[in-house]
């Protein structure tokens, strides 16, 4: 006999937090009760990965061309129809690519002809005729200041040609309380909006919620085509598993955001597993069985890209990003038999990038789990960290990670995501007068960006010095300039995302009033900090081209430099951020969003060095900048954990409060001579890093000279995962340029 | 404020293999020795530039507690040869244990020998690295006769922490029982704190420090040890040491 769920305020309106709380049983011991994949799943499996193996060589299987992205557009899909416990695909046939026209059509007419496929005359010309794009509708108002910012790469990676991404659907409402339910509760909302004035405010909600409950009854209808009724409560671990996957598989049927994340769902998915075992309903095997084919499916997950794309994010990211663990608010720890079971098809299914697993650590989760994650990042190199002693306070404990390390509440947050700003180029223009240091007009004169930049005083005198006190008041005059520049043109993509390609079905899985967060990001700051650092301490020598731009620096004398937990250099990082914070929130943002900014640049550091010209930090022209909010590489004098508390003095709270990411990769023996010792080591690493109010750790654990032989020998090393900032990536997936820039970084290893 | 001062080879935030936990380690400039295989060349020289007090240390250390509390580490004197700054390294093993801060000496033995018993007082654990254990190879490996050592490992009976013992096995030099066993013999005064044996095998990396320091590298023609026979060689000499230790107790019991 099933026991009945214990009731609580989720049982009056939606409330999933309470369910789980109300519900969940928290697990303290260690991996030991795991087991292997079931032979459904390992048939599914070999064809799956010899799918993925045959994409990796051919860069695509496939392209629906016949129609375009909706919820319920597509015939179910199947991959082996007999094993497969958990179904659906975005088409009617794995790693088929959507065709998603709404964030703008020239990309997609792009990424058709780069794969070489087309799409019919009728098709492109009926749609352009009758709908503009979310691209289309930007264009036509962004500024030429706005446009100019864009070009140089001042701000770069806008989301105003694709979906935005970074919002996560309460995909677990689906398993809870059924589409009727969650129908019945948004038409409640909206007729409580009648009274209300119709002014822009309430007409554009009205309009929202109308659009939600139709694609709850797309969902529903999508769903029914595989088979199930989701109108209902699932009723089963197998229904809770599914139906929650259905509205995640809707959310990347009608989207092509970015990051397509997935919350945080083990310890809901948990309640359902542990009571159909106690009920002798599932065993271990069938139980791995539900989460092992879950992930096969979220790891067959694919939008259509074009390659610029894949230069500034490689090897195909969907951010399916599963935040695991964490503690809850009454101090029990979140962490399940399903956390378990999540990390461990790690093992049962190969390392691979996707879902991005991200583990909400926290001092006090169970020491087992905390062994567990040290032996799954050893052994598999695809786990990061969040911490959550940092995050709870904030958002409490039902939050999730979108992307790599944006923290949102489920189901009751949604972002704007807005990529970022090259701070390490800002700082360029403080001693350019505001013009651009890399790129001309076509007719070769200066682009000037940022106006009424004052020139420094002695600016191509003789002997000319960078005086600290005449360059930091323009870099913050540039900043100010930008950040105004920067909020304006994310209330413009916004609104035009919100107009042109809104996320109904996603939103549909929210509550009806939500909070809506602005995020927007820098890098290069590492750059910054030790550039204002070589001005202030050493003593730095601009040299200028005709045209009076510096093109490069020569430094005298020795300078404290970031990533070796020297206050003298990491307070100028800190002041970097929180200055430019403070300017973001001076300016009115779309629909009174919250500002939030980010350290993050995912593999983007790579062409934000290309496109930046000479640094007074001494980094040349074109190279590489280090990842989100690591230190420029081999700067780091004193060791790896130096690095790591430089890092940690970033602020989180009200500043870089849409995360700050740091990417750590260390030799195997180096972490300890005995497996135990490594376990105790990696653990303790992440407790101390932890501790010292840090807020993100990618974790690889692998030699640089496994990476140059997988470099040359690829064949060799088909699922070799690494992780870059905030995501996990096949290393075969990243161009000869990433690779490097990746080889490149500061390994900690001892002789 | 004290006028010592230490001098300096580096700093290393994540010492991960140099004691219990993760550890901080100062490496002190100078060493009596010159090991054949010495992976810091550089370290060797008693003339440095760089200077540290102990008020730097333990305000470099503190910086590292978090770390320390979560894997029951602290700070590592390394060097070089830290026992050969003995006025320096007890000062500031006073003001680290004053702290909270749990202390390691990483020594070949072959220090000044007057501070050995205050040293220990401040001391929580000890890496003890045995060269060799016949005199003729411990002097042409090292350039010094077994003398310190053995006054070393003598003064050790006082000492109440526990020890390491570390031994970097060379191929043709100390691949053999034998010496495995005489290494054994040597300890067996103190081998009640001796916690583990750790044979490190001799390798190659490192080695391109010497050219660039233009000193000669005397074992270019070694092998590097094979790490699969010389994890067998520890197996082996850990399992005898708790033999020997546990038939000992009985004895006194």
């Amino acid at each position: 006999m099933k026991k009945d769920f214990i009731k609580g305020t989720w049982n009056e309106a939606i409330d999933v937090r309470d369910f789980i709380q109300k519900n969940y049983k928290p697990y303290e011991g260690d991996d030991s009760f795991l087991v292997g994949m079931s032979k459904k799943t390992e048939t599914i499996w070999d064809k799956a990965k010899s799918l993925i193996e045959e994409e990796i060589e051919k860069g695509i299987i496939d392209i629906e061309t016949k129609v375009f992205s909706a919820i319920d557009a597509f015939d179910p899909g199947y991959i082996s129809k007999e094993d497969e416990v958990i179904v659906g695909f975005q088409t009617d046939a794995p790693l088929k690519r959507i065709m998603n026209p709404y964030g703008g059509f020239r990309m997609l007419e792009n990424s058709l002809e780069a794969y070489g496929y087309t799409i019919s005359d009728e098709m492109a010309d009926d749609f352009q005729a009758y709908r503009k794009t979310h691209n289309a509708g930007v264009f036509d108002a962004y500024t030429t200041d706005m446009k100019t910012a864009r070009t140089v790469g001042l701000m770069t990676g806008l989301p105003d040609a694709y979906g935005r991404g970074r919002i996560i659907g309460d995909y677990r409402r689906i398993s809870l309380y059924g589409t009727d339910y969650l129908i019945a509760e948004k038409k409640k909302d909206l007729k409580a909006l009648e009274s209300k004035v119709a002014n822009e405010y309430y007409i554009r909600l009205r309009e929202e919620i109308s659009m939600q409950i139709a694609a709850l009854k797309e969902i529903t209808a999508m769903a029914k085509s595989y088979g199930d009724d989701i109108s209902k409560p699932a009723k089963d671990a197998r229904e809770a598993v599914q139906f929650f996957y259905y509205g995640y598989l809707a959310a990347v049927k009608e989207n092509n955001g970015a990051a397509m994340s997935l919350g945080r769902n083990t310890a809901f998915l948990d309640i359902y597993i542990e009571r159909d075992i106690e009920a002798g309903l599932l065993t271990e095997e069938t139980a791995q069985e539900l989460i092992d084919q879950l992930v096969i499916k979220l790891r067959m997950v694919r939008h259509l890209r074009t390659p610029d794309y894949n230069v500034l994010f490689a090897g195909d990211p969907t951010w399916v990003t599963e935040s695991i663990g964490g503690i809850g608010e009454d101090g029990r720890s979140l962490v399940t038999k399903t956390a378990y079971r999540f990390l461990h098809t790690l093992t049962n299914l190969d390392p691979a990038p996707e879902p991005n697993m991200t583990v909400l650590w926290s001092e006090a989760l169970p020491t087992n789990f905390k062994r567990y994650c040290s032996k799954m990042s050893i052994e598999t190199g695809a786990i990061q960290y969040e911490n959550d002693d940092l995050m709870r306070p904030i958002y409490g404990d039902d939050y999730g990670i979108a992307c790599c390390v944006s923290p949102m509440r489920i189901g009751k947050d949604m972002q704007f995501f807005g990529a970022r700003s090259n701070l390490a180029k800002a700082l360029l223009y403080a001693i350019n007068e505001g013009q651009d240091e890399f790129k001309r007009n076509k007719d070769g004169s200066l682009i000037k960006v940022i106006r009424d930049i004052p020139k420094l005083p002695e600016a191509g005198a003789a002997g000319e010095v960078l005086k600290y006190e005449e360059v930091l008041p323009r870099f913050e005059k540039v900043m100010a300039e930008l950040a105004e520049l920067y909020v304006n043109t994310m209330n413009t993509i916004h609104y035009m995302h919100d107009k042109y390609a809104y996320e109904k079905g996603q939103m549909a899985l929210h509550d009806s009033e939500v909070h809506r967060i602005m995020a927007f990001g820098v890098a290069g700051l590492s750059i910054v900090a030790d550039s204002l650092s070589a001005i202030k301490y050493a003593k730095v020598t601009p040299v200028r081209d005709e045209a009076g731009i510096a093109i490069d620096f020569n430094i005298e004398g020795e300078f404290p430099m970031f990533g070796n937990d020297d206050d003298r250099v990491d307070t100028l990082a800190s002041d970097a951020v929180k200055f430019f914070m403070a300017e973001l929130k001076k300016h009115e943002t779309y629909r009174d969003s919250q500002q939030t900014l980010s350290v993050l640049t995912i593999t983007s550091n790579v062409v934000y060095g290309k496109k930046t010209g000479a640094t007074p930090d001494g980094r040349a022209k074109g190279e590489a900048f280090a990842p989100g909010a690591n230190p420029m590489h081999g700067r780091d004098k004193m060791g790896a954990l130096a690095s790591l508390n430089s890092v940690a003095k970033i602020p989180f709270e009200d500043v870089c409060q849409d995360g700050i990411s740091n990417t750590f990769s260390i030799v195997p023996t180096a972490l300890g001579r005995a497996e135990n010792d490594r376990l105790v080591n990696l653990s303790g690493l992440l407790d101390g890093y932890f501790a010292k109010g840090a807020f993100h750790l990618n974790v690889n654990v692998l030699s640089r000279a496994l990476l140059v032989d997988a470099m040359e020998n690829p064949a060799k090393y088909p699922t070799l995962t690494i992780r870059v900032s905030g995501y996990a990536v096949h290393f075969n997936r990243l161009t000869r340029e990433q690779k490097e820039e990746v080889i490149m970084r500061t390994f900690h290893e001892r002789v | 404020m004290s006028v010592l001062k230490g001098k300096l080879h580096s700093i290393e935030t994540m010492g991960l293999v140099d004691g219990p936990g993760i550890r901080t380690v100062f490496f002190f400039q100078g060493c009596p020795l010159r090991c054949q295989y010495c992976h810091n060349p550089d370290s060797q020289s008693f003339s440095g530039l760089a200077e540290i007090t102990a008020e730097e240390i333990v305000a470099t250390a503190l910086r590292y507690k978090s770390y320390y509390d979560a894997t029951g580490g602290g700070v590592t004197f390394s060097g070089g040869e830290p026992l050969m700054q003995s006025a320096f390294i007890l000062e500031a093993l006073k003001a680290l244990k004053e702290k909270g801060i749990a202390t390691c000496i990483d020594t070949s033995g072959y220090g000044q020998m007057t501070y050995y018993e205050e040293i220990f007082k401040y001391t929580d654990h000890i890496l003890l690295d045995i060269k060799h254990t016949r005199n003729d190879v411990h002097q042409t490996l090292t350039g010094l006769d077994m003398g310190g050592i053995k006054n070393f490992l003598h003064a050790l009976e006082g000492f109440s922490g526990t020890v390491t013992i570390r031994h970097v096995m060379v191929p043709g030099l100390s691949d053999d029982q034998k010496v495995m066993d005489e290494i054994l013999q040597m300890i067996a005064p103190i081998q009640k704190n001796v916690d583990k044996i750790d044979i490190l095998p001799y390798h190659k990396a490192g080695t391109e420090k010497y050219s660039q320091l233009n000193i000669p590298y005397q074992l270019e023609t070694v092998p590097a040890m094979n790490q699969d026979l010389a994890a067998v060689f520890e197996k082996e000499i850990n399992e005898k040491l708790q033999a020997l230790k546990k038939s000992a107790l009985s004895k006194t019991a």
